[in-house]
């Protein structure tokens, strides 16, 4: 177990570099000069050397590259273009929001398609089973920005239950949890619905299996044999997609934020965008890859803990 | 839904011929000028006239959708093609070659599987602005790592038959056994991927859209139409309806075609789902 931990960690940390340096190489080196860029192409030479060299633009790729890196280590993330304050300052004041969001998408997620998964595995070729089955794939169907002006119009235009958007502050608890749930569900609609027919498919393989056949001979519940004997072993394939939709949560949240106008990082993502605002954009990017990632490592390791056999030999 | 089977192949192709066809026919014609503005004609109700109505300009909703398809169906096309070729020819570059170059191969969509669309996207939106090509590019270069995976396990499959052990035996160039016995072989894999891509596409197109990093104003597109039309909801919040459940209408089309073709193809695919 070791020795796959450590194999896997190198790799994952191989990546990083990779993606870093990608990001910092795009960013960097494919627009030309970031001096022009910012300044616009009717700007002074004189004007575009000053700031090249206030942006210590006039050091070698290499160099600024390994000094970006070993800044990110530190906690330095630069300084934004456009807000004039370290890009450390600006992640750390929006990161809760995105990930309090993220994380209550990924739990509905879950919890909503392994009931319906289970459900439907329980009840298989019969209406129970079909309608899942029907909903689920108009679901993945449904993009999750349109299903959320859906829920505004419903529950904020005409029920007036919820607000149709904005975010009151970490101040008013209440009220942010109220700005939270119409973009919760439009987050974990769309992957419970992915999730929900792997859920079913990954159930109805292990059903195949000797040993449900035994437990059922047994006389085992069926609730019981489904949640405690088939499930554990149908995790894998769970795990696998639960692992990838996470990154698509994360992202969603790019969307659902603008949807919402909920001040996260996805928000802050698109001001830097129009701002031209390179450190900010660069620094995004590469904490969003980053938590990708990370996840994927996560779901590596989590497959070794479930299935012994899916750790290579030693 | 494995007895209707069928179904899905059956309503997956007449939706997606539905919504191809929408975009064709705006070509040559739409039921109005979608870009001529009327502001005396503004939010009018579906009538006879407007089949859907008119927006807050006054233009015709059903010759937007319309247009709104064509660059839907558009930008998703070049991508999936754009994405399809280079995937495919790397999955069947490392598939052949084995070795270091299959290793670097995996590698690399390992690691590209990593990058989000979407950040791919807002990336190329910041430095070159947003533009039709950008969209396509972010879509592609999504789709591209999905072919390669895909495209070297059919490879590596067929190569594995009896028939290919046979024209090796014949003497025949690896040129040949892959372009005469591979080749043929995945294409379905390719075709059934290439359908679910194309939904994936239409989903992404719309998202970037919506957020302003596809196509540009003042040619329609769904995501934009919806991102308008939310500046709208109390007063008109029909506007808020049609472009999605057109969004909806393309990507099931194009996922149920998939899943029909893939029964299709290898009905042992789906056997006990």
């Amino acid at each position: 177990m070791t020795r796959f931990f450590l194999r896997r960690s190198a790799g994952f940390v191989a990546t990083l570099f990779g993606v870093s340096f990608v990001v910092f190489w795009v960013m960097n080196v494919v627009p030309g000069d970031p001096a022009l860029v910012i300044l616009g192409i009717d700007s002074t030479p004189e004007a575009q050397e000053a700031l090249r060299r206030l942006l210590g633009l006039d050091q070698p790729f290499a160099l600024r590259y390994l000094a970006w890196l070993a800044g990110m280590l530190v906690g330095d993330f630069g300084t934004s273009y456009a807000f004039r304050v370290p890009v450390a300052d600006l992640i750390v004041e929006r990161l809760p929001l995105t990930l309090s969001l993220a994380m209550t998408g990924m739990t509905v997620t879950i919890v909503l398609a392994l009931g319906l998964g289970v459900l439907a595995a329980a009840n298989h070729n019969r209406p129970v089973d079909w309608s899942v089955m029907l909903v689920s794939q108009v679901g993945i169907a449904v993009p999750a920005f349109w299903l959320s002006i859906l829920l505004v119009i419903i529950f904020a235009v005409h029920l007036r239950w919820l607000p149709p958007g904005g975010f009151p502050g970490w101040s008013d608890p209440l009220g942010a949890a109220r700005a939270l749930v119409l973009p919760t569900i439009a987050l974990a609609a769309v992957q419970s619905a992915v999730l929900a027919r792997v859920v079913r498919a990954s159930l109805l393989e292990v059903a195949r299996l000797d040993f449900v056949r035994t437990a059922r001979a047994s006389g085992l519940a069926r609730s019981r044999i489904l949640w405690l004997h088939m499930l554990p072993n149908a995790l894998v394939p769970i795990v696998t997609i639960v692992g990838m939709q996470f990154a698509n949560v994360l992202t969603g949240t790019i969307v659902i934020e603008n949807v919402f106008s909920l001040p996260g990082l996805g928000r802050l993502v698109f001001q830097a965008i129009s701002n031209r605002d390179l450190p900010l954009v660069q620094a995004l990017v590469v904490l969003f890859a980053t938590i990708v990632v990370v996840m994927n490592f996560l779901v590596d390791i989590a497959y070794g803990v479930i299935d012994p056999k899916l750790r290579p030999a030693a | 839904m494995r007895p209707k089977r069928p179904v899905s192949l059956v309503i997956g192709a007449a939706l997606v011929g539905l919504v191809v066809a929408a975009a064709l026919v705006s070509l040559v014609w739409t039921p109005h000028d979608y870009e001529a503005i009327d502001v005396a004609q503004r939010f009018l109700p579906p009538s006879a006239e407007h089949w859907l109505g008119t927006d807050q300009f006054g233009r015709d909703v059903v010759s937007q959708l319309m247009a709104g398809a064509r660059s839907s169906v558009a930008i998703a096309f070049v991508a999936v093609l754009l994405g399809g070729v280079v995937g495919s020819l790397m999955g069947l570059v490392a598939a052949s070659a084995g070795g270091l170059v299959e290793d670097a191969v995996m590698r690399l969509t390992d690691f590209s599987l990593a990058f989000p669309a979407l950040l791919f996207a807002i990336m190329l939106g910041a430095l070159f602005g947003p533009s039709f090509a950008n969209a396509v590019v972010a879509i592609a270069f999504i789709s591209v790592p999905v072919f390669a995976r895909v495209v070297r396990g059919a490879a590596l499959q067929v190569r594995s038959q009896d028939y290919v052990l046979a024209a090796r035996a014949g003497a025949r160039t690896p040129a040949h056994i892959l372009w005469d016995h591979v080749v043929p072989n995945v294409l379905p894999a390719i075709t059934v991927l290439a359908t679910i891509e194309f939904a994936i596409a239409i989903l992404v197109e719309a998202a970037l859209s919506y957020l302003g990093l596809g196509v540009q104003p003042p040619t329609p597109s769904w995501g934009r139409m919806l991102a308008q039309a939310q500046t709208l909801l109390y007063l008109a919040p029909q506007l808020a309806i049609y472009p999605g459940l057109c969004i909806m209408i393309a990507v099931l089309g194009f996922n149920m075609l998939g899943d029909g073709l893939r029964d299709a193809a290898d009905p042992r695919l789906t056997e006990g789902r």
